[in-house]
């Protein structure tokens, strides 16, 4: 850290009792603290300077002691000075700024998803293993964990202050951000972006908790499917199955291995095929129709909630094989199966 | 009363001295000379009056704010109640007061009589600005009696489109008319700086009060009319649900972001550059010298006018921007703050070798460069892209920038008000009572926004009605120093009125300045000049002002 | 010499007035607060085109707007496109370059003195400003028929079920609805920006109609040009927005020989 870590565990332990500064609860929250000190550093001898000067002049030049005034039209070199030293801890500021905003806004590869839906006013934490929370995150230590977050209605911000970590959920579209815990215990989550009545009752609490403690409480709080498994469920009901069926025909394409992988559009871009392109497809189909195929899907706006997205971005995810949605196509074309007109269920 | 060693005020001697009988004020009566005057300084002091109004209504929120804040639980008001609080408040601050405050009243008064003209390239738009800008007010507060409206003053959507039912589109027409009222004056600056400079008037001996006003009068010409189409795109989304910024129908709510932060950047920008025009004037008049690096000091105001164009997207870091843009205007903000350091610096250079006096002016001015310097470097916190990440959205953000806006704006409004006071009304304020008006307001405001940082950076949201228990204690002394800094505001109200009746007549140059404008009667004549003057030397020429005060005869009216 | 410079001034009396510190003659529209004409004149003409500075950031933001939809939304942007008239909007083209040709020569007009023919000419440009609206209010009329007015009432029926012609064929591809949803943000875009344009044509005729009496009384024949000069600049303004809003909102992706 360039300073001693003892002393810097002692600064930081002072700030922290004395209810002036926030604890530091992630990995990356001692380099946030870092720079903030740096710049405080700046702001201090910035002032410090300017109010040398300030009082220097004033009281040496006094009018008492200086009554008549020498007429200095400037000086090329002091203009020169003060405009290249700023710009040169600017720019060491930027840089550092910038390094520090590509490390939390770029997610570890082996992170560890969880899904935040924001709507007026609570949050609703989805985890891949099916354990649904609201106003609540519960977290390990010590791995990466990747939000991914959407909005239902307004803009939100989601922010988790000890462990310096914010990020706007909008919308339309995917927000990602990520942190690391390092201390087990409970941590405020905060709405930052005003959404209207309760803005400021759309708070709650991180809780991170050792691996062991973390698996005990997925293990409590299952009481259903897992994201994947709702996932699968939807793509069933939804219809999906009725046309991406696996088989070797040519009405849409087969989706197993689609997550992660790169797909050529029918305009002749490459898209990736992440989250965010799963939710739009279903939403825009006709914004990603790939080579080869005929822009024929159907759009279903309107018709799954974000939530059922998330789940089918899970199932999408971890789909292999194409061997479960034969299964159900065999079924479903019996019949003893239930119709599956799309609109009908509302997961 | 003669100058001094600690002062350099030169007033007439009382027991002769009056008001001069023809002046701009006494030459027409009645309220329609008023109302339908062309004259620049009636219609600044039309302003003068109308912008004190609004800003005591938006200080009022303020006060209600923070009294609501003053514990953790949101047991004043409801919450409804409370947002509209911290949006009215943001609306008539912004809109209704900080922008026009140094324009419309010092700017208008000031700028034809420095450059040596007889008034504005358009008195008839002059005037029809400060209605624009009645109309405006009147919406504001036609909303507020209607019942508010609580969308922020950033109208945000699509919160401010499809998820609210309060009166968005009055407000939003109440801003998109004053905005033409800054348009108007802007253009009207421009104009004239451009086309009615005094013979011999070169850009260079201008003051650098005018310069300022230049470089702000650019920024409202050309960003108030993206404010004028984001607003009017947001009535449009409300009442008929074109879909510009709804996601569903294929709109883009980030859209809106950028083309209401296109406008809102430079806006601040509007607001305080017209301030460090007050700020260049009166630290060379107290410390009897010309500004240090004229040169630098003009160009860094026009620099901070272009740069201010091209950092809006720094609003909105954390909100799924692509973080390459976000690497761009990063440094482009770092760029923006540079003018701004090398002005301090030249202020402070000011002083060096020249002969200092402390009267209210200056003090106003020590504290403006002193607050000013604390906002803009937390400002460099904002613009240091992962700092912003944790900074963002916070009282962090609420202490930054009322450090710059009140801190600094309001504090070179005051500077500039005390300073030209006794060349707009004749009279003389009292000297004890500003001061410690100047100093109650100091210490009110250090307090009120100090402990905002503290409790930014442990994560106190804004615009929060509640909050965690244990950020009592820093909201609590914030809300004291609110209330010794509405002490320190009221006395101006007080002691002002107080002495356009009972105040020291001034005189034409009570604070033996350079310019134009204390060459001539104070209340000055409706035509400013008998002759249109010839400048025949630079700004801030205290050289030329002694050998003219040795040789002059004194001329009655 | 003069000392009882009134102090807020209105229009001196008819006859020309002399004063005697400068050589110059002042027209009777003279401003106090001008030292000369010519000052005067370039002021107001100074204005004028950064009052035209103003619209074009105005304009600009909605141009934006366009901007980005377009490119996300082109395959909705092309069939709602196809969907306005290009005769009309050609017609109105040619309509409105004559009105600002009639400006133009109405500006001649004033600078020779010619009373008569600048009202000729003014009328004329009004006309051919009021023809313009006219067949806008067609086209308006037309798309409030077919319920593609953005809001509640907007349908995408005639995308995803094109109407057929004779012989059977769809008239147009048919779109997915999802992507004929987007429909409605070409035509908002088409609204805002005509609608904008047409507003700012109608305070141009109004200014027009008071011109006109003013010109009828002999005003601007005498040597004081500018208000006609500067009207020019505004009127031209129009007029070249309308050259960037045809080819950008009608004719996205036509092949006149399909």
């Amino acid at each position: 850290m360039g300073i001693s870590e003892v002393l810097w565990q002692y600064l930081v332990k002072w700030l922290t009792n004395s209810a002036l500064f926030p604890r530091e609860a992630s990995t990356i929250a001692p380099y946030m603290d870092a720079l903030y000190f740096f710049l405080i550093g700046i702001t201090i001898v910035g002032l410090l300077l300017v109010l040398l000067l300030i009082v220097g002049f004033s009281l040496r030049y006094r009018k008492a002691l200086h009554p008549v005034a020498e007429q200095i039209e400037g000086s090329t070199l002091l203009e020169a000075t003060w405009t290249i030293i700023p710009l040169g801890i600017f720019l060491v500021t930027f840089v550092w700024g910038a390094l520090l905003y590509f490390r939390i806004y770029t997610p570890p590869v082996n992170s560890m998803n969880i899904y935040i839906v924001g709507k007026q006013w609570m949050w609703k934490a989805e985890h891949p293993g099916g354990q649904h929370e609201i106003n609540e995150l519960h977290v390990p230590v010590g791995r990466p964990i990747q939000l991914t977050m959407i909005s239902q209605d307004v803009f939100h911000s989601y922010s988790l202050p000890e462990f310096r970590v914010k990020r706007e959920v909008i919308p339309g579209r995917y927000t990602t951000v990520w942190f690391q815990a390092t201390t087990p215990g409970t941590y405020h989550l905060f709405c930052t972006q005003y959404c209207g009545t309760d803005h400021s009752k759309m708070v709650g609490e991180v809780t991170a908790m050792l691996p062991e403690d973390y698996k005990k409480w997925t293990e409590l709080s299952t009481s259903g499917m897992s994201l994947a498994q709702n996932g699968e469920r939807i793509f069933a009901s939804m219809g999906c199955n009725a046309c991406h069926t696996g088989n070797a025909s040519n009405r849409a394409p087969s989706l197993a291995g689609l997550y992660g992988s790169k797909v050529q559009m029918a305009n002749g871009s490459i898209q990736l095929a992440d989250g965010a392109y799963i939710r739009d497809v279903i939403l825009n189909p006709s914004q990603h129709v790939p080579a080869g195929y005929a822009p024929i899907m159907p759009t279903y706006k309107g018709q799954i909630s974000e939530d059922g997205l998330i789940a089918l971005v899970e199932y999408l995810k971890q789909l292999n094989t194409n061997y479960r949605i034969q299964q159900t196509q065999t079924t479903s074309v019996s019949d003893q199966a239930a119709p599956t007109t799309p609109g009908m269920v509302k997961p | 009363m003669s100058a001094s060693s600690t002062t350099i005020l030169n007033l007439p001697d009382q027991t002769t001295a009056a008001v001069p009988k023809r002046n701009y004020i006494s030459a027409e009566h009645g309220l329609l000379s008023w109302l339908l005057t062309g004259d620049h300084k009636r219609i600044a002091m039309l302003y003068l009056i109308s912008i004190t109004f609004f800003f005591f209504i938006g200080g009022a929120f303020a006060g209600l704010i923070r009294l609501e804040l003053l514990t953790p639980q949101p047991d004043l008001v409801a919450s409804d109640t409370y947002n509209k609080f911290f949006t009215m408040h943001g609306v008539i601050m912004v809109f209704l007061f900080l922008v026009p405050s140094v324009p419309a009243t010092l700017g208008n008064f000031l700028i034809p009589i420095m450059l040596g003209a007889r008034d504005l390239a358009f008195p008839k738009i002059n005037l029809l600005s400060w209605y624009l800008y009645l109309a405006g007010g009147t919406l504001t507060l036609a909303a507020l009696v209607l019942g508010g409206v609580d969308t922020g003053w950033t109208f945000t959507t699509p919160l401010s489109t499809h998820y609210l039912n309060t009166h968005v589109v009055t407000t939003a027409s109440a801003i998109f008319v004053a905005g033409f009222s800054s348009i108007f004056t802007g253009l009207n600056f421009i104009v004239t700086i451009h086309r009615m400079r005094c013979p011999g008037m070169t850009w260079f001996r201008m003051p650098l009060f005018v310069w300022s006003h230049y470089a702000a009068s650019i920024l409202m010409v050309l960003g108030t009319p993206v404010l004028a189409i984001s607003l009017t795109l947001v009535g449009l989304e409300r009442l008929i649900g074109i879909g510009v910024f709804d996601p569903n129908k294929g709109g883009d709510p980030l859209l809106f972001q950028h083309l209401f932060w296109f406008y809102s950047h430079p806006a601040v920008y509007i607001m305080i550059l017209p301030g460090m025009g007050v700020i260049s004037e009166v630290v060379s008049t107290f410390s009897r010298k010309r500004v240090f690096g004229y040169t630098a000091v003009a160009f860094s105001s026009v620099a901070i006018a272009l740069f201010g164009f091209f950092v809006w997207e720094h609003h909105m870091f954390i909100m799924g921007v692509s973080n390459y843009s976000a690497l761009v205007f990063s440094l482009l903000t770092m760029l923006v703050a540079v003018p701004s350091a090398i002005k301090i610096f030249n202020w402070a250079f000011t002083l060096q070798k020249g002969s200092i006096t402390f009267e209210t002016p200056m003090l106003y001015a020590f504290g403006f460069m002193g607050l000013f310097t604390i906002g803009g470097l937390t400002g460099v916190f904002l613009a240091a892209l992962g700092m912003d990440i944790q900074l963002t959205e916070t009282y962090f953000i609420v202490a930054h920038f009322h450090f710059v806006m009140v801190g600094g704006m309001l504090m070179a409004f005051l500077s500039g008000v005390h300073f030209w006071w006794p060349k707009m009304t004749g009279r003389m304020y009292p000297e004890s009572l500003s001061k410690l008006a100047a100093v109650v307001t100091f210490i009110g405001f250090n307090l009120t926004f100090m402990p905002q940082f503290i409790v930014g950076y442990l994560g106190m949201p804004r615009r929060y009605h509640a909050y965690p228990p244990e950020y009592q204690v820093l909201n609590v002394l914030s809300t004291a120093g609110a209330t010794v800094l509405g002490v320190g505001y009221m006395l101006p109200i007080l002691y002002l009125a107080w002495s356009l009746k009972y105040g020291a007549i001034a005189g034409n140059n009570p604070w033996q300045a350079t310019g134009l404008e204390w060459q001539i009667q104070s209340p000055p004549l409706t035509e400013n000049f008998t002759e249109i003057p010839v400048m025949d030397h630079e700004a801030y020429d205290y050289e030329w002002l002694e050998h003219k005060t040795q040789n002059e005869v004194t001329t009655v009216g | 010499m003069d000392n009882s410079i009134a102090t807020t001034e209105p229009l001196m009396p008819r006859e020309t007035a002399v004063h005697e510190e400068h050589e110059h003659v002042f027209i009777p529209q003279h401003r106090h607060h001008f030292e000369t004409e010519e000052q005067q004149r370039e002021a107001g003409s100074f204005g004028m085109w950064l009052f035209l500075l103003t619209e074009i950031m105005f304009f600009g933001g909605l141009f934006f707007a366009y901007l980005l939809y377009r490119n996300w939304y082109y395959d909705a942007f092309v069939p709602a496109s196809n969907q306005l008239s290009v005769p009309l909007g050609g017609a109105n083209t040619a309509i409105l370059i004559t009105s600002g040709f009639f400006m133009a020569l109405g500006v001649w007009a004033a600078e020779v003195r010619k009373r008569a023919l600048l009202v000729l000419f003014l009328i004329l440009t009004t006309v051919f400003g009021l023809a313009f609206l006219g067949i806008k209010y067609v086209e308006y009329h037309e798309k409030w028929e077919k319920h593609h007015i953005p809001g509640a009432s907007f349908d995408i029926s005639e995308f995803v079920n094109p109407p057929k012609d004779a012989a059977g064929k769809p008239t147009q591809h048919a779109l997915p609805p999802d992507v004929a949803e987007k429909t409605q943000i070409f035509f908002f875009l088409y609204f805002a920006m005509t609608g904008m344009h047409a507003l700012h044509m109608i305070i141009g005729i109004g200014l027009l109609v008071w011109l006109i009496a003013r010109a009828q009384r002999g005003d601007f024949s005498s040597g004081y040009v500018a208000p006609i000069e500067n009207f020019g600049l505004y009127w031209h303004f129009v007029d070249i927005v309308w050259l960037f809003l045809f080819p950008l909102l009608y004719l996205i992706n036509r092949h006149p020989l399909q």
